[in-house]
């Protein structure tokens, strides 16, 4: 399990992120909302070890992120970065294939789960392509895939971090990708998500931390984090909460 | 567009191609040898007992000239096309250059250095002349480079666009140090200095060779082993920090490779330009980029484009030779344009 206690970042002399207490249970998807700015990748560059905690500690399974070899952490920590600069002719395949890099688990066993990691992203389609032939929404399922394959199947003591997955997709597959993150938390492991879209948050996240300037203004389930005050309080945004009408999750309509 | 051909058949052509050029390389010169001469004179220096008649002086040219020549060929080609891939690697950018961590720059200053401090202080003698020009070209390579490096780190992390600017600024800096050699230098002098900046393979001998070669090898062994962090490294540092590399560590391997390698090629053939950045370019548009293939495809490829071009060297002028580094430039950067013209439609 990955835990956070008391967080505080510092970039110079301004302090980024604070009060941050944290952990990421197994099974669950835990939403991070707020507005640009608000410190929500850094809270994810925080929790992987990217930007090390001027305070506070993050810690996997009981021991400190840092003394975790590389390979072993990879195995239970995967992060998906919001944008990728690749900038090589790799094939899709191969792309995915390095989620298979920390395992040892065999070519056949890893062309499987390529495949199947492939398939959870809407993106088997692509397989034989050339990563750079593909369109930003493309690229992007094609980089959750490789971290999906990363802890494919996904269970227990694994972690999943992922940054705005659905930033540059249609509307179908920003339902398509949360619904494969659904299911891969269904199996065991833990997620973050960094999202923007208050209503796809509400629908696929179990609980949702929303920031404000660093410190966390909210947490709790999307019902109760998701108030027209709360969001008037944080994004300046006049909004009217209502319920989905098949669904029941509260439903963010600006006004 | 990724892997034109599938990469076994592709790295035995090359290694085919490797093999049928050492022997062009072996057999062609002022003097030429009929290749089925070659081939036997060959097999006896390999100590077979053929009774084949009179090969005695095709073993002599064979094994006092054409040999470490070739040899000296194949382990600077395929050290500066090694080279070539890992710094494309650590910079992300295909179209990078082993010189621009300022191993070369470095190199050229230290041989300078060498040449007309040796002039200045009234000669040196002979015997210790081509060793203290290596050694110093060796040793301003990797000093360079060292120099370069610690300016990339801040905060235990190494930031290789830093890097990349440092280089720029240490090459021009050694770039003035040579000018100015070059202009303290006497006319004799500066010819030698001018060839050494051209590049040859002329004057190869064992003693000139085993240091490259020994090198040339540790770094052909290392590298393929850090193939799966280069691959993972194009993702970008910070994933494949999260794919479980330790890029700090890797970072630093390529880098000492890459001064290690072109800093003893330099020593031993002066400075030869372009085969670092088109070969590893030309391979990954027939392999793919993946650098399981494109190194040992970088390496055979390396070998043979520099045993051709010096065979163009030695043979177009003969029985006068022309300097590789024109060559090897000439085929380098009207190539080199393509891929730019190429890469921008």
């Amino acid at each position: 399990m990955l835990r956070a206690n008391n967080l505080l970042v510092r970039r110079g002399q301004r302090t980024v992120l604070a009060n941050i207490d944290i952990a990421l249970r197994p099974g669950e998807v835990l939403g991070v909302l707020g507005p640009n700015g608000a410190g929500k990748s850094t809270l994810l560059a925080a929790l992987c070890g990217e930007l090390p905690a001027n305070e506070g500690t993050v810690s996997l399974d009981e021991r400190k992120l840092a003394d975790w070899p590389g390979q072993e952490r990879a195995r239970r920590l995967a992060v998906l970065p919001q944008s990728s600069s690749l900038n090589f002719a790799f094939s899709v395949n191969e792309v995915v294939g390095m989620g298979r890099l920390p395992h040892a688990s065999g070519r056949v066993r890893d062309a499987e789960i390529v495949a199947e990691a492939l398939r959870a992203a809407d993106a088997l389609h692509l397989a034989g392509r050339s990563y750079l032939a593909l369109s930003g929404g493309e690229r992007q399922r094609v980089h959750l895939a490789r971290v999906l394959a990363q802890l494919w199947p996904g269970a227990e003591g694994q972690t999943l971090l992922l940054d705005e997955p659905t930033s540059m997709l249609d509307p179908l597959h920003q339902h398509t990708i949360l619904q494969a993150v659904r299911d891969f938390a269904g199996r065991g492991a833990a997620v973050l998500v960094i999202l923007h879209d208050l209503n796809l948050a509400a629908r696929y996240c179990d609980h949702l931390l929303l920031l404000q300037d660093g410190l966390p203004h909210a947490y709790g389930t999307p019902a109760n984090v998701l108030t027209a005050d709360a969001l008037a309080a944080v994004y300046g945004l006049q909004v009217l909460i209502q319920q989905h009408p098949e669904r029941g999750h509260p439903l963010i309509i600006a006004r | 567009m990724t892997a034109i051909f599938r990469p076994r058949p592709t790295l035995i052509f090359l290694g085919l191609l490797l093999i049928l050029v050492f022997w062009l390389s072996l057999a062609l010169g002022p003097v030429s040898l009929p290749l089925s001469d070659t081939l036997l004179a060959g097999l006896r220096l390999l100590g077979l007992p053929l009774d084949v008649g009179d090969t005695q002086q095709a073993e002599l040219i064979l094994g006092q000239i054409r040999l470490p020549r070739s040899l000296l060929g194949i382990s600077v080609g395929s050290v500066l096309a090694l080279s070539g891939v890992a710094m494309q690697g650590l910079f992300r950018n295909p179209l990078a250059d082993p010189g621009l961590v300022g191993v070369s720059g470095g190199a050229a200053l230290g041989a300078a250095i060498a040449i007309v401090g040796g002039s200045l202080l009234g000669g040196l003698p002979p015997a210790v002349e081509p060793y203290l020009l290596s050694v110093c070209a060796f040793a301003g390579g990797l000093i360079v480079t060292a120099v370069v490096y610690r300016f990339g780190r801040k905060n235990g992390q190494t930031d290789v666009a830093t890097m990349l600017l440092a280089g720029v600024a240490m090459t021009a800096m050694a770039g003035a140090g040579v000018g100015l050699f070059t202009y303290l230098a006497d006319d004799a002098t500066l010819r030698t200095l001018t060839f050494w900046n051209l590049g040859s393979l002329n004057g190869a001998s064992y003693p000139r060779l085993w240091p490259l070669l020994i090198v040339a090898v540790g770094v052909a062994l290392w590298l393929p082993r850090r193939a799966a962090a280069l691959n993972a490294m194009l993702l970008g540092e910070s994933e494949a920090r999260h794919l479980g590399f330790n890029i700090e560590r890797i970072k630093l391997e390529l880098v000492f490779c890459t001064a290690l390698g072109v800093g003893a090629a330099v020593a031993a053939a002066g400075l030869i330009g372009f085969i670092g950045l088109v070969v590893p370019h030309l391979m990954r548009l027939l392999v793919g980029p993946d650098h399981r293939v494109l190194l040992p495809a970088s390496l055979l490829a390396g070998a043979s484009l520099l045993l051709l071009a010096d065979l163009a060297a030695r043979l177009l002028l003969a029985p006068a030779e022309l300097p590789i580094g024109i060559v090897t430039a000439l085929i380098g950067a009207p190539f080199f344009l393509y891929l730019l013209v190429r890469g921008r439609s």
